[in-house]
């Protein structure tokens, strides 16, 4: 019983540890079917992290956190257009100087506003999302299986975990169902086609960027309103580079990129629980080690599995009307 | 977006004008941040200077920071010739140490001149070794070397963690580091240098590396500009498909630019570690790799950019203890938001004003050879 118990719990951080590389991922998918690289889902991500903390802690209430985590991603997705599509300058100097201009701003300011270890205020019940409890989620616990399922693994989730696994569906059928999803790739696979057919390729990429902000700093408001209380420096921890990763080796397609951000977050949820553990024949592996783990997977499935990664094909090429 | 024909710009105006227009932009953005910030930025940049000016041990802790500048902007911008973004100087230069470490301890019987000879290889073997691995796998696989350098930056630091604690940490101490060299393998410094002439000043970390980063300069410029690989790897940069069709192998140079990028960010290594801590220290790379990204833009990937570029954050970076130590609301990562902006404004904006610069220059050129 007690292996079963250990699982439902590994299932669970899995769920919740996947939950802000599945928003990255699907806002990576946004930019880069467009056509517009983005490294920059690391630095927006920890932006959206430090505006919900702060928002929510002098507004007093999560929602507008988000909200000014959400105008924050977006205008940080319009900078890197500002400089990638309308001045055509390089799209991966434009991502990498988001990063590292956002690590430096974010903790600059948190040491500036509330003193120098970097943190922002540990946030009140008001001020922060709480789990929230499934229906029927206590009476159901003792039902075999089913129980263990519904109230171990599925209830008790902060609102973000339902929110990210609710979108991937409607991430695939606005990219793939719909005249806008067509548009959108389209711009990505050969922007000069899609201009002669009278579309805007500039406006298509803002508004993908727009998207991308949108969702990007609901994985940030995670972070800082729901998981944790507050906001601490770097507390992005790479994970914008893992959703992109988990984004390649899903091979830009929401659903394939889901099953990586779950790959992940089970590695990572692994990778707490073998802390200390002694492993047969094995013995305890040092902590360091372990912790190192979802990056080596990442370099490993990025080398092995996924072959040569087909990206989009204009991808990363400013476009250029002709006059 | 008017349009300037290249050909009539003079050198000056796109090598010179331009990059400092943009460098006022993003200082003119940071002196905002330090506004937000609760602090007088006006007041920082005269802090700033006498940091770094004010007196000898300010100017030579800067010049020490222009060292480790110039081999991680000098590695970012070898890389950037054959189109690879080289994110991993950090981890290059962390593995570097190792190398360095390892060399002069295991050799320490040796004449020290060829401990130091050794110790340098290893700095470069190390780096490029670590760099090998995203540089076989972007070559073969096509795994984007941003996503696999960024992964081995946090690798190397668990692995460096890993091993100072566990394998080669100096037991008889508590920190995780290593024990120090033997005395007569540290570099000489700067003080010792002035007081051969009978002038006593106190302690810097500036030390004959800086001797070191010079020469790499001019080993990157005779490499890449006046070698037939080097021109292989630049063409492989430029175009690709042309480069093929050339007969230009891309695997082979982006392998072996990547391994010199490496080499070149574990350099940085023998600065921190025969220069200055003569030991490993957890984490002394402390954001010199990614700095280097932003000294290569400012310098247009040319070691004659690259050295200026490499001197002001230098500067900024002298200064800037400066300030955290008099402003109580900026600490150094303040510095680091400024990198973010320098970055921002001479590499992904770098068009903002190009045209409007180049135009007005050419047109004030015309109607002086007409006049």
């Amino acid at each position: 019983m007690e292996f079963l118990s250990d699982i439902a719990s590994l299932i669970n951080s899995t769920l919740r540890i996947s939950t802000p590389l599945v928003f990255a991922a699907m806002a990576g998918i946004f930019a880069e079917r467009s056509g517009v690289i983005d490294f920059s889902l690391e630095g927006k991500m920890l932006m959206a992290a430090f505006v919900a903390a702060v928002g929510s802690y002098f507004l007093g209430n999560p929602w507008l956190g988000l909200l000014l985590a959400i105008i924050a991603c977006v205008s940080l997705s319009m900078l890197h257009g500002f400089a990638s599509v309308t001045y055509k300058g390089d799209q991966v100097v434009s991502c990498v100087a988001i990063n590292i201009l956002i690590i430096g701003l974010t903790t600059a300011l948190a040491a500036a506003w509330f003193g120098q270890a970097g943190l922002t205020p540990t946030l009140n019940e008001d001020q922060r999302f709480l789990e929230v409890n499934l229906p029927f989620a206590e009476s159901l616990r003792d039902v075999p299986i089913i129980g263990t399922i519904y109230s171990d693994i599925l209830s008790g989730h902060y609102i973000f975990v339902y929110l990210a696994y609710a979108i991937v569906p409607l991430v695939f059928w606005v990219v793939f169902k719909t005249s806008f999803g067509l548009r959108l790739r389209a711009v990505g696979e050969n922007p000069s086609a899609v201009d002669t057919a009278g579309i805007n390729v500039f406006a298509m990429r803002y508004k993908a960027l727009a998207i991308n902000g949108v969702l990007i700093a609901f994985a940030g408001a995670h972070l800082s309103t729901a998981v944790n209380a507050n906001f601490f420096r770097e507390m992005s921890a790479g994970r914008g580079y893992l959703a992109l990763a988990a984004m390649i080796f899903g091979k830009w397609h929401p659903k394939t990129a889901l099953v990586a951000c779950l790959l992940f977050g089970f590695t990572d949820a692994l990778q707490i629980r073998l802390q200390g553990v002694e492993l047969p024949a094995i013995g305890e592996i040092p902590v360091q080690l372990i912790q190192a783990l979802p990056y080596v997977l990442t370099v490993v499935l990025l080398a092995g599995f996924v072959g040569k990664a087909i990206a989009p094909n204009a991808i990363g090429q400013p476009y250029i009307k002709e006059r | 977006m008017a349009t300037v024909d290249k050909s009539r710009v003079p050198w000056w105006v796109s090598n010179l004008i331009v990059p400092l227009v943009n460098l006022t932009l993003a200082l003119f953005v940071s002196g905002l941040f330090i506004f937000i910030a609760g602090e007088n930025p006006f007041e920082a940049v005269s802090l700033i200077i006498y940091g770094s000016f004010g007196y000898i041990e300010g100017f030579a802790y800067t010049l020490y920071y222009t060292t480790n500048f110039i081999f991680t902007g000098l590695a970012f911008a070898v890389a950037f010739h054959c189109r690879l973004f080289n994110i991993g100087g950090e981890g290059q230069a962390y593995i570097g140490g190792l190398g360095v470490f390892l060399v002069a301890i295991n050799f320490s019987f040796l004449p020290v001149p060829i401990v130091w000879l050794l110790a340098v290889g290893g700095a470069v073997v190390f780096g490029a070794a670590w760099a090998f691995i995203p540089a076989y796998l972007q070559a073969t696989r096509g795994s984007h070397v941003v996503i696999t350098t960024i992964m081995f930056n946090f690798i190397a630091a668990s692995l460096m963690v890993f091993l100072l604690v566990d394998v080669i940490r100096d037991t008889t101490q508590m920190g995780p580091h290593t024990v120090a060299l033997p005395e007569e393998q540290w570099f000489p410094s700067f003080e010792d240098f002035a007081a051969l002439f009978g002038i006593k000043i106190r302690y810097s970390p500036l030390n004959i590396s800086f001797l070191l980063a010079i020469a790499a300069s001019f080993f990157v410029w005779f490499l890449v500009w006046k070698t037939r690989w080097g021109y292989e790897m630049r063409a492989v940069g430029h175009n690709t498909q042309a480069a093929i069709y050339a007969g230009i192998s891309p695997y082979k140079n982006i392998i072996i630019a990547m391994c010199i990028s490496g080499g070149l960010a574990g350099l940085l290594g023998v600065n921190e570690i025969l220069g200055v801590h003569h030991k490993i220290v957890a984490g002394f790379p402390a954001g010199y790799g990614f700095t280097g990204i932003a000294v290569a833009l400012m310098g247009r990937n040319h070691p004659i950019g690259i050295f200026p570029a490499a001197f002001l954050f230098g500067i900024l970076y002298q200064g800037g203890s400066e300030v955290t130590f008099d402003m109580p609301n900026i600490t150094r990562y303040m510095f680091v938001a400024v990198q973010g902006v320098i970055i921002l404004f001479s590499g992904a904006l770098e068009n903002l004003f190009r045209p409007q610069i180049e135009n007005f220059f050419v047109n004030r050129l015309n109607l002086k050879a007409k006049a």
